[in-house]
């Protein structure tokens, strides 16, 4: 267990890592045109990006996830997937499926 | 100084069939719960969604500390989690500009760029006026990390009384609804591929480097993305 002087300094630490990215991009903005190619280029790497944190977060999850199993996770992501596509893109059912279907095949 | 109709157009996002409150809502009651384990008291926990609001890095910072890692290890595990968020706001900002709005305004707002505002404001930024974007924006972040606020402090609350196959079904919602908004968003050909060729790179990349598995995996799939669509755009 961390002390609480350590958690405080890992919540600095976390929060300016991270506002870094974001302020940094804000002001790469203020040089960057909508038309511009170099635009199009960051959308397509923000896209990418973010699906490849996701892709691990199913394959390869951080917390408690990673206690399920995998081939559960991915049965879940494929019917839920699924799901969304045939509900004409509703996206509340797909998420509550989700949770209920893996929390009911991991605990059986 | 805001513009409030925009300002309440980008905070009833939250409400709706799209809504974010409900997948936001799960994850962030996940962490709280977590965030209690790993030994955070309730106000250090409400801190961490408050000044960092970016849930994949605050996960990292948790098992981090697990582990014993030091600071300088954390920073920097951290940063290389949410360097998605530079492309993500580069990708975002430029449509919010317009030169009547004052500076300020993006430099305080990029702190509600998240997965889930940045997949809204995307979506919807069309319908709004140039001039109020910004606006629109800061309203999409103000419901959006607001929520993710009160439902880390929830979840710790709760903490006690969620199982551990409760907990594990609560975090897949993320990475779920995350997906369903991705695929709604392939609408042309680039995106498309970024999101089919991210998704398979980041699991494989992670093989051969877990720090750098997402900067690699971006940047190889984005700029795939960006040539093929060039080409056939």
């Amino acid at each position: 267990m961390a002390s609480s002087q350590i958690i405080i300094f890992a919540i600095i630490a976390t929060s300016i890592a991270t506002y870094i990215s974001r302020l940094m991009g804000a002001l790469t903005s203020e040089k960057v045109s909508v038309k511009s190619k170099i635009f199009k280029w960051f959308n397509c790497v923000a896209y990418s990006t973010l699906a490849a944190l996701l892709g691990r977060m199913i394959i390869f999850p951080a917390g408690v996830l990673a206690e399920s199993e995998l081939i559960i996770r991915l049965i879940v992501f494929f019917t839920c997937i699924a799901l969304f596509i045939l509900s004409k893109k509703n996206l509340v059912l797909p998420t509550i499926t989700s949770a209920i279907l893996l929390s009911f095949l991991t605990k059986i | 100084m805001i513009n409030s109709k925009a300002f309440f157009l980008g905070l009833k996002s939250l409400r709706g069939a799209r809504s974010p409150a409900i997948p936001l809502a799960a994850c962030f009651i996940a962490l709280g719960a977590l965030l209690k384990d790993a030994g955070f008291n309730i106000q250090q926990s409400a801190a961490s969604s408050f000044f960092t609001y970016a849930l994949p890095g605050q996960l990292v910072m948790a098992e981090s500390l697990l582990l014993g890692a030091s600071i300088i290890n954390i920073f920097l595990a951290v940063w290389l989690v949410n360097f998605r968020l530079y492309p993500m706001t580069v990708s975002l900002f430029p449509l919010l500009e317009h030169n009547s709005q004052p500076k300020w305004k993006y430099y305080l707002s990029c702190h509600f760029l998240a997965v889930t505002s940045w997949l809204i404001a995307k979506e919807n930024y069309k319908e709004i006026d140039k001039k109020n974007r910004i606006d629109f924006w800061i309203g999409i972040g103000t419901g959006t990390w607001s929520t993710a606020i009160m439902m880390t402090i929830i979840g710790y609350l709760a903490a006690d009384f969620l199982n551990k196959e409760m907990l594990i079904g609560l975090a897949i919602v993320n990475p779920i609804y995350f997906f369903c908004m991705m695929i709604s968003a392939m609408k042309d050909l680039s995106v498309a591929i970024s999101v089919i060729v991210g998704t398979t790179l980041g699991p494989v990349i992670y093989l051969f480097t877990e720090e750098w598995s997402l900067l690699f995996a971006g940047l190889i799939a984005g700029t795939v993305a960006f040539f093929v669509g060039e080409k056939n755009g």
